[in-house]
């Protein structure tokens, strides 16, 4: 299981990073959303998987998964959310003003 | 805080007050007459100590300033610091009461002059009474910047301008080749102090150190005293008024270096690298200084050429001095200690001359309104007392009697010949050799002192050619170099003064085993070598200078490519050129170009690290089964991310997008972690609408028109993260150093009252992390709703 988690966050940050080296702001978007995806699964993984029951005490197992790496992914998961936010409503304010999600034609004004 | 620290930092308070003056005197006093008083109270100050010295005392009081770093302003007064002490106040008192009748007081900016000009002082004198290596330091760099504000006094003038950067570029380079210097030396010695320095030769003479250290302090020293081949400063420094010339290019700043090289004689004297390293450059500069003066159409310029020739002189009389110190004691020891007493002798001699000659020049200038050597001729008449100065002082410079330069070209004389008589360090085939180059330049110094007063004051008057009526300058201007020119003669009449006050302390200071050495000085010892070899430098001199009219056109063949300066200008434009270049190329402006470089280093760095670490290991044994289900559910996951990559509409894109979003929420349940699949289901549908609602404004996503090379290139930078970060995971797995702390969250019941670890630890254990988490959210909420309320600038480009 780890190896093939390992496999697809490789991939995951192999289609996000050529998302992001895109000249499309929207697609650099998705391609960030993706990294992150890519990164919460690898803090899971390292953390070890299904050596046990969900943490809950209620339950009685006799051995639980590790719960530090799932506060942290929960932690990343609101920030990164907050994160896409401003960025999608940036990005919709940079084109209203500009007119264009070509980054390379973003290169601020003569006088800058 | 002593009287002698007070005497140091005087002419910097003075330097603050001195604008409050200027404001009140202005258009009635001249602001110098107050300034005045500075130097000349610092002389009053140091007289009583001349007779303390020259029966062999030292001084040395301390003054704390960062006793932890070991850098406390030690000031140490002994025979070599008086002389230049001597030599700063008293020129400087000269200059001063010069500058009052040079300067206008309605035309010109003379509190930004005396402020400078103090700053120097202050800065010179630190300098010399400094123990300490750092201290010195600082004054060191201080008269680098006071002496660059007095280069571009006349800042409105392009070439004052570039004289003051050149002169600052090369001397802070070699400013700073001089802390590395100073630094290797404390490291070597394990002292900031020069005289615990001195009595540890023996030890740091093996450290390997040894050598780096006087390089680096040499290129200060070098740089500074404009030794070749950075005396290019020095001539382009001429652009100062005719006040600084005199006192900071002649008489001072220029012979700081030649101060260091003697104070760190004892130190680095006994070594062969330093006799020839010292001589060597000290006398290429005698010879390329004397014959481009000979050359030069500006009078300034040909003093400037002069000045650069003289301290190659003296620098060059301290490397053969500092035989004496491998050959420590006995009667061989001291005949090279002579040339020590030579230079220090010369180099009080020089600054009397050289000082009263650059003001003549002055006068010229200021009466005649040129220095132009074409345009100037049969001033003697009109001139008379500028005339005899300038035959005083160019007489002494030639080394002719009866003044004082004589007698110092004939103890160089002697100087060169020991080197013939006695060999040291394997000079005997090269003795010659430098015999014959004084020689040669000493005739050459000849010459361009003849064009001097020749040229400028014989010949055929030509008032058409100038600005002004031609007449004798006011008093006032004339006190100064008078002054100077009397102490020419009388120098020559009573050396012996000299050499019983200042010459044996400092002969002391620069070589300790010779401290007993008994210097006498007289003007004729009957027909040796150095009389007929001064003889010869007249009689060639004069041969020289009546075929001058030949022989002067071989100096346009020299090409101009070949000169320093060009290659100066070259280096500079040459280095500008190229940062400008290179940061083109790679600060493109491009946020694509810039992904690359972060990419690429981090492939670069972690691979590397992985790489050459041996971190890579794939070793499977604890793996967790993988069942059909959740095989089912990565393919689908792997189909959505490809399909967000090669979606060509928004809606594709999105839609896969949070196809993705929810399958990993279902591998999150099915990793046991129900309030990640809660949390994700939740955010990844908010997500969504937020994409939607974005995306319905946003242009439509067309495939990208760019070159196969482009996206070759992002192709495999992105595989080269994801290998790296695939082959990171794998091998972290396998490398555990201890064992996970979550059985202490196990407690959380009896802990924190919670029965779901997650939550015990996002609210109880870790909560702080969950506080500015909130906290983030807020400010992306208020920087959303700021984003959409923001009124538009007004300034839409709509591009098609």
């Amino acid at each position: 299981m780890e190896i093939l988690m390992s496999l697809l966050v490789g991939l995951f940050f192999t289609i996000g990073t050529y998302l992001i080296l895109s000249k499309n702001l929207m697609r650099i978007i998705l391609g960030t959303s993706i990294i992150t995806h890519g990164v919460h699964l690898l803090i899971l993984t390292m953390g070890g998987l299904k050596n046990g029951g969900p943490p809950l005490l209620g339950e009685s197992f006799a051995a639980f998964t590790d719960s530090l790496p799932q506060a942290l992914i929960l932690t990343s998961i609101v920030i990164n959310f907050a994160v896409t936010a401003l960025f999608l409503v940036l990005s919709y304010r940079a084109y209203k003003t500009l007119g264009t999600v070509d980054i390379e034609e973003m290169r601020g004004t003569a006088d800058e | 805080m002593s009287s002698l620290h007070l005497m140091i930092f005087i002419p910097f308070i003075f330097a603050i007050i001195v604008p409050f003056i200027h404001r009140q005197c202005i258009q009635r006093v001249h602001t110098g007459w107050f300034v005045l008083a500075v130097p000349l109270s610092i002389l009053l100050y140091l007289i009583p100590y001349i007779r303390a010295v020259s029966i062999g005392k030292t001084i040395q009081l301390e003054l704390q300033w960062m006793p932890s770093l070991g850098i406390n302003f030690t000031a140490y007064l002994d025979g070599l610091a008086l002389i230049f002490a001597l030599l700063i106040s008293g020129i400087g008192a000269l200059v001063i009461l010069y500058s009052i009748y040079y300067l206008s007081k309605e035309k010109e900016a003379l509190n930004n002059f005396y402020v400078y000009l103090l700053l120097f002082m202050g800065a010179m004198l630190g300098l010399i009474f400094s123990d300490n290596i750092f201290v010195l330091y600082v004054f060191w760099e201080l008269t680098s910047i006071s002496s660059f504000l007095l280069i571009a006094y006349w800042y409105q003038r392009k070439h004052s301008r570039y004289g003051a950067q050149k002169a600052m570029l090369i001397t802070i380079a070699g400013g700073l080749a001089m802390l590395a210097g100073l630094i290797l030396l404390s490291i070597i010695t394990e002292t900031n102090s020069i005289r615990e320095m001195v009595s540890m030769v023996g030890e740091s003479e093996k450290h390997k150190l040894f050598l780096p250290a006087m390089i680096f302090l040499l290129l200060g020293a070098f740089t500074k005293s404009a030794q070749f081949p950075f005396s290019i400063w020095l001539p382009d420094a001429m652009e100062a008024p005719t006040p600084i010339s005199a006192y900071l290019h002649s008489a001072t700043m220029v012979k700081a270096g030649i101060y260091l090289v003697a104070r760190f004689t004892p130190v680095f004297g006994g070594s062969a690298e330093w006799f020839w390293l010292v001589s060597g450059a000290g006398i290429i500069t005698l010879l390329y200084g004397s014959i481009n003066a000979v050359q030069q159409k500006d009078l300034k310029a040909l003093l400037a050429y002069s000045t650069v020739s003289q301290l190659g002189l003296i620098m060059s009389l301290l490397g053969i001095g500092s035989a004496a110190l491998y050959l420590k004691t006995g009667n061989e020891s001291s005949v090279y200690a002579f040339a020590v007493a030579a230079a220090l002798f010369h180099l009080i001699n020089h600054s009397t001359f050289k000082g009263s000659l650059f003001m003549v020049v002055g006068i010229i200038d200021h009466e005649a309104g040129t220095r132009d050597l074409r345009r100037l001729g049969g001033l003697a008449a009109l001139m008379p007392v500028s005339f005899t100065l300038a035959v005083i002082g160019s007489f002494s410079m030639a080394g002719l009697p009866p003044f004082n330069g004589f007698l110092s070209k004939e103890m160089f004389f002697t100087s060169i010949l020991t080197l013939i008589e006695q060999p040291v360090f394997g000079i005997r085939a090269l003795a010659m050799l430098f015999a014959i180059v004084a020689w040669t330049a000493s005739v050459f110094t000849f010459i361009y002192c003849m064009i001097l007063v020749f040229k400028t004051f014989t010949g055929k008057h030509h008032p058409e050619k100038l600005d002004k009526q031609v007449h004798e300058a006011p008093l006032g201007m004339l006190v100064s170099p008078m002054v100077l020119a009397s102490l020419v003669v009388m120098i020559f009449f009573f050396p012996n003064v000299i050499a019983d006050y200042f010459l044996k302390p400092a002969l002391a200071a620069v070589v300790p085993g010779q401290a007993g050495l008994d210097i006498h000085i007289s003007p004729w010892h009957g027909w040796n070598a150095e009389v007929i070899m001064t003889l010869g430098v007249i009689g060639c001199g004069i041969l020289l200078y009546r075929g001058l009219k030949k022989w002067l056109p071989v100096y346009q063949r020299y090409p101009k490519g070949l000169t320093f300066n060009h290659l100066y200008q070259l280096t500079l434009e040459g280095m500008e050129g190229l940062s400008f270049k290179v940061t083109k190329r790679y600060m493109t402006g491009i946020v694509r170009d810039y992904l690359v470089y972060i990419f690429f280093t981090i492939i670069l760095v972690i691979g590397g690290a992985l790489w050459l670490l041996d971190g890579i290991s794939f070793y499977f044994s604890n793996n967790a089964p993988v069942n059909a289900y959740e095989m089912g559910i990565v393919v689908g996951m792997i189909v959505a991310a490809l399909t967000v990559l090669l979606a060509k509409s928004r809606l594709t894109a999105i839609i896969a997008l949070g196809a993705l979003g929810l399958l990993v929420s279902l591998l999150f349940v099915v990793f046991r972690a129900p309030d990640l699949a809660l949390t994700q289901l939740v955010v990844e549908t908010v997500t969504t609408v937020l994409f939607l609602l974005c995306f319905y404004h946003l242009p439509e996503l067309r495939r990208e028109k760019s070159k196969l090379r482009f996206k070759l290139t992002n192709l495999l930078i992105s595989l080269g993260v994801g290998a790296v970060f695939t082959v990171l995971a794998l091998s972290a797995n396998n490398h555990r150093f201890s064992e996970t702390i979550s059985s202490f969250f196990e407690d959380s019941y009896t802990l924190a009252g919670a029965k779901n670890m997650v939550n015990a630890i996002l609210v109880d254990f870790r909560g702080l992390d969950t506080m500015l988490e909130i906290l983030v959210l807020a400010i992306a909420g208020l920087g959303v709703f700021t984003l959409i309320h923001l009124g538009d600038s007004g300034q839409a480009v709509k591009s098609n």
